[in-house]
């Protein structure tokens, strides 16, 4: 079976509400049916999801490095970074929610990194290996990130919990700049990659591949 | 090519362009699309009722878990309590100002205007009644939708708990409970909403 795209009949698909509408040669088309902008694919969707994932690589380095916050108690002052938050977690015994924050705050954020990375190369290369697991790579991406706000939420939490003057306060450190930053980057990264450019790789005269 | 006429329930899927009919579904029913798999069609039963008594619950909820306090610390005979502002309203008075806004837009202010819209959108079509300009609050919906966080926020306030536990002695307040039940109640109020009721009215209506 042939793949006929909305593309290759001259159709814009419209990603509010799914009516097809014909492309015309208007400056900004909009939807008929619910008078949202349309276009054929994302604006500069490849541009954009490069600047914003490298601008969310190079922010990751001191959302990891830094401390994420400061715990000054009856012992003394105490910085920790997330991984150290982690290791804290781990050693005080509650390591079910030590590998939560872990995979929350490091393994999400990076994979996500690495995924868009890979999804924004393999278009670019016009790439036609597995697009359908390229395509669901990118749901995955979509679903996951917004769970590495947790470290951020966290920090909120204990800096107005713990204000107990002379025997112990919470400030939140530069890092939770840095991670929350990193979060809305990747997260707008994601929203501007369109995953129908992995599948311009094959034109409308082709059989699918399977995957 | 261009006075080609296509058949109305054609549809193309979002994720790949792939142009595919849309298939009557029952009721309860979704569509995938058969080439990259992604969600084409959904159609939820009895939406206009269901999602509206949900979205009212939620309305309900999301005032408890903003009013009353979230939880509490007691340290020697000292206690702290904080509500999901005033934890907001203290990262913004540390110098915070940027974090202490992103926590603000996820956790309180884009789950309400989440609620309030769909709530906009659905009294006028219960009571029949058809508006245009809905489109553009659907577009609303769907565009803060990724931003509202409060699953996340839940977790990150039992990951703090733990976190106190050997510090203070922790009192889970009724802001809490509210917040769990809301993720529930939104979770089945978007799954509950159709938005073809939206451009289809004549067709839902009973």
């Amino acid at each position: 079976m042939g793949a006929v795209t909305a593309r290759a009949l001259g159709l814009l698909s419209c990603h509010a509400c799914g009516q097809l509408a014909r492309s015309a040669p208007v400056a900004l088309p909009r939807c008929p049916r619910c008078h949202a902008p349309l276009h054929d694919r994302k604006p500069a969707s490849l541009a954009t999801t490069w600047a914003l994932t490298l601008a969310a690589l190079i922010l990751f380095v001191p959302a990891n490095t830094l401390p994420m916050m400061t715990t000054a108690s009856f012992g003394g002052r105490q910085q920790d970074t997330i991984l150290s938050g982690v290791v804290f977690l781990w050693t005080s015994g509650s390591w079910p929610l030590a590998l939560v924050v872990f995979f929350a705050s490091i393994l999400v954020p990076l994979l996500k990194i690495l995924a868009l990375l890979y999804l924004a190369a393999s278009v670019q290369r016009g790439s036609r290996v597995a697009p359908r697991a390229r395509t669901r790579l990118y749901r995955m991406v979509e679903v996951i990130g917004r769970w590495s706000m947790l470290d951020i939420y966290v920090v909120t939490l204990l800096v107005a919990l713990v204000r107990f003057q002379g025997l112990a306060t919470v400030e939140a450190g530069p890092a939770s700049l840095a991670f929350g930053a990193v979060v809305v980057l990747t997260m707008f990264a994601a929203l501007s990659f369109d995953p129908r450019l992995i599948w311009d790789a094959f034109t409308s005269d082709e059989v699918t591949p399977d995957d | 090519m261009h006075h080609l006429r296509l058949p109305a329930t054609v549809i193309a899927c979002h994720d790949c362009d792939l142009l595919q009919h849309e298939p009557c579904l029952a009721p309860g029913q979704t569509a995938f699309c058969v080439r990259c798999g992604a969600v084409l069609a959904r159609s939820p039963a009895d939406s206009v009722d269901r999602s509206l008594a949900l979205v009212v619950t939620a309305a309900i909820l999301y005032v408890l878990a903003n009013v009353y306090p979230l939880v509490g610390l007691e340290l020697q005979g000292r206690r702290v309590e904080v509500t999901q502002f005033a934890a907001v309203l203290s990262l913004w008075q540390a110098g915070m100002e940027p974090v202490a806004a992103l926590v603000f837009l996820t956790a309180i202010a884009f789950p309400v205007l989440e609620v309030a819209m769909i709530a906009i959108v659905l009294v006028p079509l219960r009571l029949g009644r058809q508006v245009p300009g809905y489109g553009r609050f659907y577009r609303l919906v769907r565009s803060v939708k990724p931003w509202g966080m409060i699953e996340v926020f839940l977790l990150g306030m039992l990951v703090s708990l733990v976190k106190l536990a050997h510090l203070a002695s922790v009192i889970l307040g009724v802001a809490f409970w509210a917040t769990a039940a809301l993720i529930v109640v939104l979770t089945f109020a978007s799954r509950a909403f159709d938005p073809r009721l939206l451009w289809e009215p004549a067709e839902a209506a009973p």
